[in-house]
């Protein structure tokens, strides 16, 4: 009787996964439908105007500069946070010592707990004014939006990479040690291909943080309509044109805005399938 | 009888401990024997085996003190403990190998575990690789089960034959000293039996040290024993004059079962 009880709960609560997302994709297609009528997909996403006719009425709306810049903010993201994340992780499961350990791995965990507006406002008045005395351009750029969400995902990344490394067992490590394998070497052919899932695991996570984030890309990217000649150029993500248009929106410019929130889905959706796959293809 | 290796007046300290885990240990390996470590759990057997390839170095801040001398087949000595640059002690580690409790393939093909300390050895010709891989598959007896499958993947194998897998990618560098830290604690009987043989067929080539809780293990296939208690050599002789006459009481207790 209980058997059936829980088995039917754990069923329905997985099932609920699946509800809730064609619920999503459903209501986005549905608001989204008119947009999609005028515009098309091509049309859509190759075009990079984003103009509202006269009284509200009508208009023409095209996502290509969005979605470059959400693309490229992640990707400059990734770049920067990666090979920094990973650095991270092995420092702290294979090189640092104990006393050293507890400190800056609390420190990681408190660092990913904050809330993404505040590197947004750390972005906006320190860190953009700073790259710009660097590289020149513009404060809120592309490449601040990037770094700042490169900063943002990294002690997450850099987490979860660690925990994941930690489960190599000690016995396999030492094995290495002892056919005369260096500590770079045993990191590299031994604790990464071990701990492998975790970590792609971790990047997925916070590549799909990175697609997604608002508040922190808000404050720092500029939100003009403009396509970056470059990186120093502020542009606009889809998070930022959807939180900055939404309250004044005409139906047309609404409809094309749910278009956006269907293709941001996607393209995380896509991404992290790619990144599932593309990764983790080989392991049994 | 050549010496392989000698351990003096020996005292090891964990990290953060106050008293040392092994007290003043002396005793020789024979080279081409099978010497066993025998006593019951905590008394310091393979605290010692692991002092005798330094892998305590992997983890910071252990103390050993005393000597202990590596010998090559000329008879030339070097104290092991005196090293302190990381490549001596990948060359020692060459020199010793080491296989553990639980069998530890690596997460890459049955041929790349062979050829992985050997690549780490330099060695970078493919015929050379490919004939030293045979040869330390042969060796260690499991060469006809997986000759057909070198590409697949180590961990798809058995307990036992990963075990052996791992005896292989040891016995490849060609060590003078293997050191066996509990091998059989994890295989089934038929398993055990493999490898036990096998550690007798390799002391034609290689000098072996073995930790072992099963006293029939270290009678059946050792040539010397030590009994180790609390982290003190209580004994150490020919494993017949252990087993039927030791000299100690205690290890007359501990052989006759009446601790443990």
């Amino acid at each position: 009787m209980f058997n059936r009880l829980f088995r039917l709960s754990s069923y329905t609560a997985a099932l609920l996964v699946l509800v809730i997302l064609a619920g999503i994709f459903g209501v986005l297609y549905y608001y989204a439908r008119d947009a999609i009528h005028d515009f098309g997909f091509w049309h859509f996403i190759t075009t990079s105007t984003w103009e509202v006719g006269e009284d509200d009425e009508g208009g023409v709306f095209g996502g290509l500069i969005p979605i470059l810049g959400t693309l490229f903010s992640t990707g400059i993201a990734m770049l920067f946070a990666v090979p920094i994340a990973m650095g991270i992780a092995v420092f702290l499961t294979e090189i640092a010592t104990e006393k050293l350990k507890a400190p800056v791995g609390i420190a990681i965990e408190l660092l990913a707990a904050i809330p993404s507006i505040i590197y947004g406002m750390w972005g906006l008045f320190y860190f953009g004014p700073m790259l710009q005395r660097l590289f020149g351009g513009q404060s809120n750029s592309l490449l601040t939006a990037g770094l700042v969400l490169g900063i943002m995902v990294i002690p997450f990344m850099a987490a979860i990479s660690r925990d994941a490394i930690n489960t190599t067992p000690a016995v396999l490590k030492e094995s290495a040690y002892a056919m005369g394998a260096t500590r770079f070497e045993v990191v590299k052919d031994v604790i990464f291909p071990y701990a492998k899932r975790g970590i792609i695991g971790s990047m997925v996570l916070s590549l799909g943080r990175a697609l997604g984030e608002t508040m922190a890309v808000a404050f720092v990217i500029g939100g003009v309509f403009r396509f970056p000649h470059s990186l120093t150029q502020p542009t606009i993500s889809i998070p930022v044109l959807l939180a900055n248009n939404f309250a004044e929106a005409g139906d047309l410019e609404l409809s094309a805005m749910f278009y956006m929130a269907l293709i941001l889905f996607g393209i995380s959706f896509i991404t992290i399938t790619i990144a599932k796959f593309f990764f983790l293809k080989d392991q049994k | 009888m050549n010496l392989a290796m000698e351990t003096k007046e020996f005292y090891f300290t964990y990290a953060g401990a106050e008293a040392p885990t092994l007290k003043g240990i002396d005793m020789p390996i024979y080279a081409n024997k099978v010497t066993a470590l025998i006593g019951p759990s905590g008394c310091g057997k393979s605290t010692l085996l692991r002092s005798w390839n330094r892998i305590h170095d992997v983890y910071p801040g252990n103390r050993y003190e005393g000597e202990i001398l590596l010998y090559d087949k000329e008879g030339n000595e070097e104290n092991i403990l005196s090293y302190s640059k990381e490549d001596e002690l990948i060359r020692l580690r060459q020199r010793v190998g080491m296989i553990f409790q639980k069998p530890t393939p690596f997460p890459m093909s049955i041929y790349d575990n062979i050829a992985y300390g050997l690549r780490l050895a330099g060695i970078k010709n493919r015929s050379e690789l490919d004939g030293r891989v045979e040869k330390a598959l042969k060796g260690a007896a499991i060469w006809n089960e997986v000759k057909d499958r070198l590409k697949q993947s180590a961990m798809g194998l058995s307990g036992g034959q990963q075990q052996r897998l791992c005896i292989a990618r040891a016995v490849a560098l060609k060590p003078e000293l293997l050191l066996f830290d509990e091998p059989t604690s994890a295989l089934d009987p038929i398993s055990t039996g493999a490898i036990e043989e096998l550690v007798t067929e390799l002391k034609e080539e290689v000098t072996i040290a073995i930790v072992t809780h099963n006293m029939q293990q270290a009678s059946r296939v050792s040539d010397y024993t030590a009994f180790m208690y609390l982290g003190d050599l209580i004994e150490f002789g020919k494993t017949e004059k252990i087993f039927v006459n030791p000299k100690e009481k205690l290890t007359e207790e501990y052989i006759t079962g009446r601790f443990g």
